[in-house]
């Protein structure tokens, strides 16, 4: 090996981020049964309201910003030519 | 002494660094906007109005209260963080420019009446633009042109605007002026291209790229937080704003996600955080107003911070293509943590700044009942976390590989981004600091238990469904390309409109000369094949004998009228 190997070379650091993040994210809709949020809307009534739009949203705009690339995306010189 | 506006330093320091080379140079650039803060913390009092009276018009050159004071700090503060980032930076037109450009910024925020904004306005255009003609090349040079247009245009509508309001109102001074005639519209208009309002924005997401790589910092803060501190005291709960503020929040992220230059995403994500500010203006109650001048105080810190990062990699590695870029965490640990830090605050995640001064736009849409604007401000927040909070810092710094191995950024650099970074963090952690200085009274805290966990929610699930994507090897690559943009109209339909009009007239004119010459020479010669044409009188005649003859008439008429008709 002629390089040093970095933190993210080695696969079991990512392999443990990943595992602490999903713990993290199981923690924060736990939180969610236990804690009582104050609501304004009945939408943010729903258990894992937040959890749920924020995935979803976040899909929804690859998604769609994958139908947007297929209309608007041209070549890296196109207004050079 | 107390009457002397902020802007006078920096003029008089621009006029100073013209003769003066090396570090005294430096120095000067630096203390400027630190003494110019000093100067109006110290030496001016709130609500001190210093007038001026040049041609019968009184111009108010100096207005201070709480909303311009605020501003006030932001710039100097703001113009100091980009002055310390281009410090390495040996460029007298840059060094100026930069000192005209903060300090017409200030002449703004502080004027008094529509004139003296008006004067400052224009000031503001022409000096930015040197930031992106410096770069040199002749993308820059094109994409400089069409900024200054649309500067120089928005100046104009403010102009008209001015004197409409003149007209009809008998009086100059900038306060709440509110969508009433056409001369409101105008200034309305006027200040919507600065703010880059949908389909007046192309100038911003053209031209930031194409800026210098300290450049695009400076011009990141100024010219559009003007923008919104003229909207807040001019229209401030015009509820036209709240749609378009939340068509500016929504619109560019889509954008933003596809773009593959870094600095691109970047302008695109500034339109969509002024999108939360012009909300905050619509809606127009105390806690909306100062969650819209808070958001511009916290954003102008993150937003230089993540334009200065993608700056240093852009100084370092030569381009910020998304695509070419990765793994460079390894030799720019330190740009890649003050990214992150940017990103944080950025995404509003709780303990950095951006969560302490949007959350307050966030309640203020609840509270005035706009339910569905509040649902797609929720959509834009998690749009944040995606193009600014994800993919700058981890396609520069992480994903694949790239082999780049540059340098760490320069010393200065990275104490201007350390310094953005403190500010970022202190400002999230000890929000009463920033709330103390807003313009209106109100009662809020921004960590409650509900709020935290919402935003933490919100924010991580955000993520999870980046690392899924990721994990299962479904998202998206970056890819190298141009995306069309509302510009295409006048970037490619408009010359190809023009040039095929063009070819179209010259063609008409060709053939209307061919046929009415081949006419007329027709007529002429078959004239002169008839048997009249041979007398005198119907010879074509020198020009100089017409005139003779038109005076001998003239002559005849004169003594005509002197001596027969009395």
């Amino acid at each position: 090996m002629s390089e040093k190997k970095y933190f993210f070379d080695k696969p079991e650091n990512i392999k443990w981020i990943i595992r602490v993040f999903y713990s993290i994210c199981l923690l924060l809709v736990i939180a969610d049964f236990i804690l009582h949020r104050h609501t304004t809307m009945a939408w943010e009534e729903m258990p894992a309201f937040y959890a749920i739009y924020g995935f979803a949203a976040y899909v929804l705009l690859v998604v769609l910003s994958n139908i947007l690339r297929k209309l608007v995306m041209r070549k890296e010189n196109y207004y050079d030519e | 002494m107390s009457e002397m506006p902020p802007f006078v330093l920096f003029f008089l320091a621009a006029i100073l660094v013209i003769g003066i080379r090396g570090p005294v140079r430096k120095i000067i650039l630096l203390a400027t906007p630190v003494i110019a803060a000093l100067h109006i913390w110290l030496n001016i009092d709130p609500n001190i109005l210093s007038t001026y009276s040049i041609l019968n018009i009184e111009l108010t050159l100096l207005r201070v209260d709480k909303l311009s004071l605020i501003f006030g700090y932001l710039f100097c503060l703001a113009g100091f963080l980009a002055t310390i980032f281009a410090l390495q930076v040996n460029d007298i037109k840059q060094e100026v420019s930069g000192l005209i450009y903060v300090g017409s910024t200030l002449g703004a925020v502080f004027a008094g009446d529509l004139i003296t904004l008006f004067i400052f306005w224009e000031l503001l255009s022409v000096s930015s633009v040197v930031f992106i003609w410096a770069r040199g090349t002749e993308r820059a040079i094109d994409a400089g042109m069409r900024y200054l247009i649309f500067q120089i245009l928005s100046g104009l509508f403010l102009l008209a605007g001015a004197l409409i309001h003149y007209q009809t109102t008998g009086s100059l001074v900038f306060e709440h002026i509110g969508l009433t005639g056409i001369a409101s519209w105008l200034i309305f208009i006027a200040f919507g291209i600065k703010c880059a309002f949908p389909f007046l924005h192309t100038w911003l997401t053209d031209s930031y790229p194409e800026a210098t790589p300290t450049g695009a910092v400076f011009l990141s803060v100024f010219t559009t937080k003007l923008a919104i501190y003229a909207l807040a005291r001019g229209f401030a709960g015009e509820e036209i704003l709240i749609y378009i503020g939340l068509t500016m929040m929504c619109f560019p992220i889509f954008f933003a996600v596809i773009e593959n230059d870094l600095r691109k995403t970047l302008s695109y994500s500034l339109i969509n955080q002024l999108g939360f500010m012009v909300t905050g203006i619509g809606i127009g109650t105390a806690l909306a107003l100062n969650g819209a001048v808070s958001h511009a105080f916290s954003h102008v810190i993150y937003k230089s911070l993540l334009f200065m990062s993608m700056g240093a990699v852009l100084y370092r590695v030569g381009h910020i293509k998304a695509s070419d870029l990765g793994g460079l965490y390894k030799t720019m640990p330190k740009t890649t943590t003050f990214c992150i830090v940017g990103a944080l605050s950025i995404s509003a995640f709780p303990l950095f700044s951006g969560f302490i001064s949007k959350s307050m736009v966030m309640t203020a849409l609840l509270k005035e009942g706009y339910s569905y604007g509040w649902l797609l401000a929720l959509f834009a927040s998690a749009g944040v976390l995606h193009h600014a909070g994800i993919k700058i810092p981890y396609f520069a710094f992480f994903a694949h590989d790239s082999g780049l191995r540059p340098k760490e950024a320069p010393v200065n650099m990275l104490i201007a981004m350390g310094l953005a970074a403190a500010i970022c963090i202190f400002i999230g952690v000890q929000p009463q600091y920033l709330y103390a200085l807003l313009p209106w009274e109100m009662e809020y805290w921004p960590y409650d238990m509900t709020h935290v966990l919402a935003q933490l929610q919100l924010l991580i699930f955000a993520a999870l469904a980046f690392v899924w994507m990721t994990v299962r090897g479904i998202h998206p690559p970056e890819l190298r390309s141009t995306n069309l943009d509302v510009e295409w109209f006048y970037r490619k339909l408009l010359p190809a409109g023009a040039h095929r009009g063009l070819i179209f007239l010259s063609n008409t004119r060709d053939m209307i000369l061919k046929n009415t010459v081949a006419a007329m020479r027709n007529s002429r010669d078959s004239f002169f094949r008839w048997h009249i044409s041979k007398y005198h009188l119907s010879e074509s005649w020198p020009t100089g004998s017409m005139v003779l003859w038109i005076s001998v008439m003239l002559v005849t008429y004169l003594l005509l009228d002197i001596f027969v008709y009395k």
